[in-house]
């Protein structure tokens, strides 16, 4: 390890739970931890343990709200998840895979190929058919605009309005994608070792590159001050707070290792971020000082999902293994 | 490396003109009972007969890398499809990926290359290229594509031998090995061939790249010279210079790439007992240390490229001046 000093530790306060199957998505249902496993089952880690089989086939993308939890499949179907492990089928395409969902504040998204779906809480869905597969799909924070990121960039679509499609262009294959809290910025997740972003305002362009590898990870902080990234050997944070973005300003660099941060998840209230590695250990760093905790020691699987409880005081940490945990703080 | 390249999952490209007998063959390697279990990304739905949840649908969706090379094109359709496959709780034995009858196959391979994760779980085996062994000789002369999946292969069947004679077989092949010197030919009827001889392959293997033939270089072009597409190989019996090696043949794929459609080269370096094996396809180049030189083994240095408007003089005065 590249830290100086032994971090303070948590590990014995981390609940471990061995799951039967690959980790590859968290969430939390209120107080009930819930991790998502590649082979389509929803593994509630609260209290009384609980199995949904949410899909017939491999869980591909996962997304959720303090309500529910919404899962798309490669049988086709898109799921919500409640609470008490009831599932409905929102969606159904025979022989196709669910690659995306996202879920907005009355509604809900998700992607088959080249096609993005909104369904609203109430009404009728529409679609929007892009150039190439939808990479990633993202609601604003606020209102009912949708990122989808595919080949060649970002097309903004306002499922409610009769205004055009807005396109954002990059060059490249663009996968994930998220809005900043302030809605000032788009950023993507590029197959390329990088980030696109692009300020709204004016359609800048904003180029974060030098990781090592692909990064898979990303997520602003609490306020929106940073955007934390995986894809290197420290968590990168690229500062957002002014109006220009990142541009022209170095990132800063959390939790130096000599292993690649494989997932990040940013705490909902305080400017702190959960920082799981490729050997499977997860810390806790403060923005401000760099101050780390350990939070799960490691064990030679790569931390795969993390989510924090809506309230901050808990987290769940999933591994590609099936070995997960949950710390309560 | 050894164990964990072991594990890795095969990945066979299966490509072939229109017509050639592409989805015969993929249908023989899907009901034949060899016990094996198949991934199959297939470009058209339905024209394979075999219910099979194995079998997925691709859209062929290609793009550039932002690496500033041209040539550099990948399936990040496979890319999404693949990380998909590998999730499954029940595993397979390999994964082939059939391309549309006008597909340039080069984005399939170069995916394996590009990306890390499908990288390290899957390797590919080998490009496998149907051909028509009626037919070809006339692709060959309007149809780049077809050209490219020759050039590409490392496995061709010439397929429907039984609708030629044995004298006009005999010219395609050559007119094949102008091209591809190294693809292993088969000649099959109704793509009715082993499957061990399709699939584990292991071309892109530096481990199993044994020996080039020097026949075979030879043999198509004593009778065809295709400006547009050919072969080239030099030899050298000076040991040569990695210091020099090195930056050319990267300066030359850097340069050339996108008309270097393959190349490899099995070399020996000054004061290095172990032969150095490479091979690229466009400008991605895969080397390494492969075993000690016999004590009988001539300590010869022979590299091939097949590619378009190949500068042949430029090439040898660039090979040449490598050595050491």
């Amino acid at each position: 390890m590249a830290v100086n000093s032994t971090p303070s530790s948590l590990t014995s306060k981390l609940r471990a739970h061995a799951l039967d199957g690959a980790v590859v998505g968290a969430a939390y249902l209120g107080a009930t931890p819930v991790f998502a496993l590649a082979e389509g089952v929803l593994a509630f880690a609260g209290e009384e343990p609980l199995r949904v089989e949410a899909h017939k086939g491999v869980l591909l993308s996962l997304a959720a709200d303090a309500r529910s939890i919404l899962s798309g499949g490669d049988d086709g179907r898109v799921v919500r998840t409640r609470g008490d492990g009831s599932t409905e089928v929102v969606f159904e395409q025979k022989g196709r895979w669910i690659d995306q969902v996202a879920i907005g504040a009355d509604a809900i998204a998700f992607s088959a190929g080249k096609t993005a779906h909104f369904q609203p809480a109430k009404g009728e869905m529409k679609t929007l058919t892009v150039a190439s597969t939808v990479g990633g799909l993202a609601f604003a924070p606020k209102g009912t605009r949708l990122a989808v990121a595919h080949y060649g960039g970002v097309t903004l679509w306002f499922p409610n309005a009769q205004a055009k499609p807005e396109f954002l262009e990059w060059k490249g294959s663009h996968r994930g994608v998220a809005f900043s809290p302030d809605m000032r910025f788009v950023v993507t997740t590029m197959q390329e070792s990088a980030l696109h972003g692009w300020r709204l305002s004016d359609g800048g362009h904003m180029r974060m590159s030098g990781y090592p590898a692909r990064v898979k990870s990303m997520a602003f902080t609490a306020g929106g001050k940073f955007l934390a990234t995986s894809g290197s050997n420290e968590a990168i944070l690229w500062p957002f707070a002014s109006k220009e973005g990142p541009m022209g300003k170095q990132p800063s660099m959390l939790a130096p290792r000599d292993v690649r941060v494989s997932c990040v998840a940013a705490h909902p209230k305080d400017e702190v971020i959960a920082i799981g590695f490729e050997d499977g250990m997860a810390m806790l760093v403060r923005i401000s000082d760099g101050a780390e905790i350990l939070a799960r020691a490691p064990d030679a699987s790569p931390v795969s999902a993390m989510a924090w409880r809506a309230d901050g005081g808990a987290l769940c940490i999933g591994t590609e293994s099936g070995s997960a945990g949950v710390l309560v703080l | 490396m050894a164990e964990t390249q072991a594990e890795k999952i095969p990945v066979t490209v299966l490509t072939g003109y229109l017509g050639a007998g592409k989805t015969t063959l993929l249908n023989r390697i899907l009901s034949e009972p060899h016990g094996k279990k198949f991934a199959v990304v297939v470009n058209e739905f339905g024209e394979i007969g075999i219910d099979n949840d194995l079998v997925v649908g691709a859209d062929e969706e290609v793009f550039e890398m932002n690496n500033g090379c041209i040539c550099c094109t990948v399936r990040g359709d496979l890319i999404r499809i693949i990380d998909g496959l590998l999730k499954r709780k029940d595993g397979f034995d390999g994964i082939i990926v059939e391309t549309t009858g006008l597909a340039d196959p080069a984005p399939v391979a170069q995916t394996f290359f590009v990306d890390e994760t499908v990288g390290a779980k899957t390797k590919l085996d080998a490009v496998v290229t149907v051909a028509d062994a009626k037919w070809l000789k006339d692709r060959l002369k309007d149809a780049p594509e077809a050209k490219n999946q020759i050039a590409f292969a490392d496995v061709i069947l010439l397929n429907k031998t039984d609708l030629v004679s044995e004298a006009e077989l005999k010219d395609v092949e050559l007119r094949i090995r102008a091209i591809n010197p190294f693809a292993r030919i088969h000649r099959t009827q109704r793509s009715d061939i082993a499957i061990d001889k399709v699939l584990g392959q292991g071309a892109f293997d530096l481990d199993r790249i044994q020996a080039i033939d020097p026949d075979f270089l030879e043999a198509g072009h004593k009778h065809f010279h295709d400006e547009d597409m050919r072969s080239v190989s030099f030899t050298s019996e000076l040991p040569l210079d990695p210091d020099k090696f090195f930056p050319w043949i990267q300066e030359l794929t850097q340069r050339e790439g996108p008309n270097i459609l393959r190349s490899k080269g099995i070399l020996a370096f000054k004061n290095d007992p172990d032969r150095f094996v490479f091979q690229g396809v466009h400008m991605i180049l895969d080397g390494d240390h492969q075993r000690p030189w016999k004590p009988d083994e001539p300590k010869l240095s022979r590299i091939v490229f097949i590619g378009r408007k190949l500068d042949v003089p430029a090439l040898e005065k660039g090979f040449r001046a490598c050595v050491a």
